[in-house]
């Protein structure tokens, strides 16, 4: 047993790797869905998308011939619309209201049909959008991510001049370094910043982390708002025996070399536990097996009524062949000659519901053994707490506590995962446009 | 089983599906191909004076992501030789004998012309003629088709020259392009044409080119006005023909009926309507002759279940049910009801009757789903909501008489009754 890189050959990789839902191949593809569309009114799509995109509409604009106009109707709602047609989890949003399930009938491929109006736009570098002249007013963006991008893009149109700052070397935060690359590629989501900065009035500061190479008091004092789209970075710890061995790695480090450095390079065992089964989770486990791992097991204190991950991700696991141990808790990771060896686990059960109804896991005291080369934590991930403690920055668990996306530092504003403590891009669209049009009315501007 | 068995004028075919006057049936190759999938008969390809055909010749309406709603075409008659036509036309007759034999003709306008070719055309064996006064293009700038079946009495005097030369059944073919066809076919029927079909196409342009900006069919940068025909048609085909069958005088002849029919169904409603058989041409041209296997199936099947034995039994059933505006009954009332097991919240019916109908229906919100009720005492009854459900008897209508008694406009004119109640 070992934990090695280069497993595979150069077309099992990019087979393994390729776009886990592949878009329309022809125009008439498209129009065929596009034209079982309802055009429902008050449509529950529409009301089940966090940024409420006018779905039939979009869908009625592909089947009238007008592309433009489709995109032009995903963006002014979801200015990342591309990167969500690709990563968002449509089947418990948008399609998975759609009338036709009622029905018993497959939904319309809303995600699908959003793909194909905006890829046409990228591909086009359709401009959709105009930039009012500027009006003077200056706001810092921390965070390059969905929430720092989306408020840009909303800020930039009103004719306010933003720049973010980016700890990074590249744009789209966790899109860019977190999300699986069999659903966006680097480039994809290299091109998508490219494309919505293309509006102008945006500048990217990549490599200035705010807490190292610039302070909060500075950017208050350069700029008249700034708006924190930090997201929730690091990696939750498990706090048990063992857990710095060599052979445990942190799930959104083990996805993020995956996604910077390229797949041979990316080391990864013959046997892995994976702990979690949030989306990170998944992701990690079907990317170990996609990696070339000969067993990938994952681990999950509580039962399947409580995985934070959608049915749809759970297939995409099982589909790949990965193990799912329901009601397991690590204990304590073994080593031998300093390696890992094996994870030892608690077997749990629920426990009675507690005054809010809520059932948590409780030990049975009972044990088990996996024997494993390799450990990914993916039990969540823990907010920037040292930044946030450091600015004095309101919080509950260090999720940024605002009002009206106001933090308690006037002038300061904040949203995505680093307010919610981690949902998805989409929402994070949402939460920054909220963020923006919170600036334009403390800036006056509207 | 029903016997689908027709007999049109004493021609006899195994079914009541004949192909029209059209490609379809305008060589040997396709009428026996025809006949082999199931076909009862042909109306050969209109025959008459040479001519010469332009590319290209059709387009279509799509809808909705189908294919050929309606479709329209400026070819003019057969462009084959006389001579190869009419022996064809005799192979076939020889082969198939069971089935019926119609030929299609537009002569020259002079009565030799139509004695010349009347004759040649019988002596293949051919069972009747059709002729074609209803092609709305290229012969008719010659004087011909259309421009024959747009004038009465020129209709009535070619339909004259026929019969004198004509010793099998004649059916005279009628135009659309008119605002009545009545006066057309009363003409022609006391001309003694022994029978009527129709209907031709209709003029028409599909569409504009919204790059080039020239119309369909295009042909070296122009168009012309083409012949429409398809689905789209079979409504305005019904209703001319139903002014036939309503006809005291036109009536008494045998109709074929055409225009739009691609299904039993269809061809069903046009016999209902007063048609003794009908004729296909469109529906051919889009999926080949293999369709009649589920008219003759789907025919027989409904006849059985209506207990219908013959044709007979149901041609014309439906003439009488339609009437004049003011013999309506205005105490018939009913009132939309939406299944709420089976509504899947669409919000169509809410929309269209909000917007544009009497907004009789009430929407209570709900994330994702709202819920949508009828409000009885707003609704007219005017069926917009069923219409556009997209659920199968979602929504029904449900009878509320305003009174037992029969009373129409004339009554209720006499009687003073409230007006604008709405
Ligand atoms: C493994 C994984 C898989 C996921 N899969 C999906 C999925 O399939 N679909 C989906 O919709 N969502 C998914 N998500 C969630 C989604 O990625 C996030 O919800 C979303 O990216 C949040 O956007 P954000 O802008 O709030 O934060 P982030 O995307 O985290 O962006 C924050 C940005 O701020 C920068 N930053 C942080 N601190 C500083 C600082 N001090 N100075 C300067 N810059 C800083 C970061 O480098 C980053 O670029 C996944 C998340 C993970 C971890
Ligand atoms: C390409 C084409 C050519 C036609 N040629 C003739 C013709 O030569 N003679 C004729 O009487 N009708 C002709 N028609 C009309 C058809 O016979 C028929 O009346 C009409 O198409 C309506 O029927 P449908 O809706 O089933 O197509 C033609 C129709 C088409 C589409
Ligand atoms: S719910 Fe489904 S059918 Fe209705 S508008 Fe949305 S995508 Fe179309
Ligand atoms: S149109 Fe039919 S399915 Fe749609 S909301 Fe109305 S009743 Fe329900």
């Amino acid at each position: 047993m070992a934990i090695q890189n280069n497993r595979l050959t150069a077309e099992q990789y990019e087979q393994n790797f390729s776009d886990i839902h592949p878009p329309f191949e022809t125009q008439n593809a498209a129009l065929v869905e596009a034209n079982r569309c309802l055009f429902c009114y008050d449509a529950p799509c529409t009301k089940s998308c966090p940024t409420s995109i006018d779905v039939p509409k979009f869908i009625k604009q592909i089947t009238s011939g007008n592309i433009k106009g489709s995109a032009h109707t995903i963006f002014s709602s979801n200015i990342m619309g591309a990167g969500c047609s690709r990563v968002c989890p449509v089947e418990k949003l948008c399609e998975g209201s759609c009338v036709f399930n009622l029905m018993d009938e497959p939904p319309i491929p809303i995600a699908k049909l959003q793909r194909y109006s905006t890829e046409k736009a990228m591909e086009n570098n359709w401009q959709l959008f105009e930039r009012k002249p500027s009006t003077g007013k200056k706001v810092a963006i921390v965070g390059a991510g969905p929430a720092g991008l989306s408020c840009a893009h909303v800020l930039s149109k009103e004719g306010v001049d933003v720049t973010i700052y980016e700890k990074e070397s590249k744009g789209g935060g966790l899109m860019t370094y977190g999300i699986a690359a069999y659903k966006v590629t680097p480039q994809f989501c290299e091109e998508e910043v490219n494309y919505i900065t293309a509006i102008g009035g945006i500048e990217i500061k990549y490599n200035q982390e705010l807490g190292k190479d610039i302070s909060l008091a500075q950017l208050k004092k350069e700029y008249d708002a700034v708006f924190l789209g930090i997201g929730v970075g690091i990696a939750r710890q498990l706090e048990i025996p063992g857990e710095k061995l060599e052979g445990v790695v942190d799930a959104i480090q083990f996805i993020y070399d995956l996604r910077a450095k390229g797949y041979p390079t990316v080391p990864v065992g013959d046997k892995v536990a994976v702990i979690g089964m949030g989306m990170t989770a998944i992701d990690a486990a079907t990317q170990a097996k996609r990696l070339g791992a000969k067993e990938v097991t994952i681990v999950y204190r509580r039962t399947k009524d409580e995985m934070p991950c959608t049915q749809h991700e759970l297939d995409i696991a099982m589909l790949d062949g990965c193990e799912i141990i329901w009601l397991a808790a690590p204990k304590k990771v073994k080593s031998e000659k300093g390696k890992v060896k094996s994870l030892v686990c608690s077997k749990m059960q629920m426990g009675e519901p507690d005054a809010s109804g809520r059932r948590s896991p409780v030990d049975t005291g009972e044990t088990f053994t996996l024997e494993v080369d390799m450990v990914i934590k993916a039990a969540g991930q823990t907010p920037y707490e040292k930044l946030i403690k450091k600015f004095n920055i309101q919080h509950s668990a260090f999720k940024i506590k605002t009002d009206n996306c106001a933090t308690n530092i006037k002038g300061v504003f904040a949203g995505g995962d680093a307010v919610n403590g981690g949902k998805e891009v989409v929402d994070a669209v949402q939460a920054g446009k909220d963020g923006a049009r919170a600036i334009l009315k403390y800036l006056k501007l509207c | 089983m029903a016997s689908l068995e027709s007999n049109f004028l004493g021609i006899k075919s195994p079914n009541p599906f004949w192909l029209a006057s059209a490609p379809p049936t305008d060589k040997k190759y396709n009428v026996l191909r025809a006949f082999e999938a199931g076909w009862g008969g042909v109306v050969w390809k209109t025959l008459g004076s040479q001519v010469k055909n332009v590319s290209s010749r059709y387009s279509a309406v799509d809808y909705g992501g189908q294919r050929v709603m309606g479709f329209n075409n400026i070819e003019l008659i057969s462009d084959r030789p006389l001579e190869i036509n009419l022996k064809e036309i005799a192979e076939c007759v020889r082969l198939f004998p069971d089935r019926a034999m119609i030929v299609s003709l537009m002569a020259d306008n002079d009565r030799r012309s139509w004695h010349e070719l009347i004759k040649k055309v019988e002596d293949t064996g051919a069972h009747g003629l059709e002729l074609n006064f209803g092609c709305p293009h290229g012969m008719t700038e010659r004087g011909m088709g259309a421009a024959v079946g747009q004038d009465p009495e020129i209709a009535c005097m070619v339909v004259e020259w026929v019969m004198e030369a004509a010793t099998i059944p004649v059916i005279t073919k009628l135009t659309p392009n008119v605002h009545s066809v009545v006066p057309t076919g009363r003409s022609v029927v006391k001309a003694g044409t022994n029978g009527l079909s129709l209907i031709n196409t209709i003029q028409s342009v599909t569409g504009v080119d919204l790059d080039t900006f020239v119309p369909n069919p295009y042909v070296a940068g122009k168009s012309v006005f083409g012949g429409y025909c398809g689905p789209a048609v079979k409504p305005i085909a019904l209703k001319m023909l139903t002014t036939i069958a309503q006809d005291e005088l036109t009536s008494k002849v045998p109709i074929s009926g055409i225009g739009g029919i691609s299904t039993w169904r269809d061809a069903v409603e046009f016999m209902l309507l007063g048609a003794s058989n009908v004729q296909v041409c469109t529906a051919a041209m889009k999926h080949g002759f293999r369709i009649v296997e589920d008219m003759i199936e789907g025919l027989n099947n409904w006849m059985d279940e209506k207990g219908f034995q013959k044709l007979e039994d149901f041609i014309g059933k439906s003439v009488p049910t339609i009437t004049h505006w003011e013999e309506l009954d205005i105490n018939y009332h009913h009132i939309a009801k939406i299944n709420q097991d089976k509504c899947i919240h669409c919000g169509l019916c809410y929309i269209a009757c909000e917007d544009t109908s009497h907004q009789s229906i009430k929407l209570a919100y709900g994330k994702p789903y709202n819920t949508y009720t009828v409000i009885e005492e707003e609704c007219v009854g005017c069926n917009l909501c069923k219409l556009v459900c997209p659920v199968d008897n979602c929504i029904t209508m449900e009878e509320h008489r305003v009174a037992p008694e029969y009373v129409n406009w004339i009554e209720w004119q006499k009687r003073g009754l409230p007006l604008n109640d709405h």
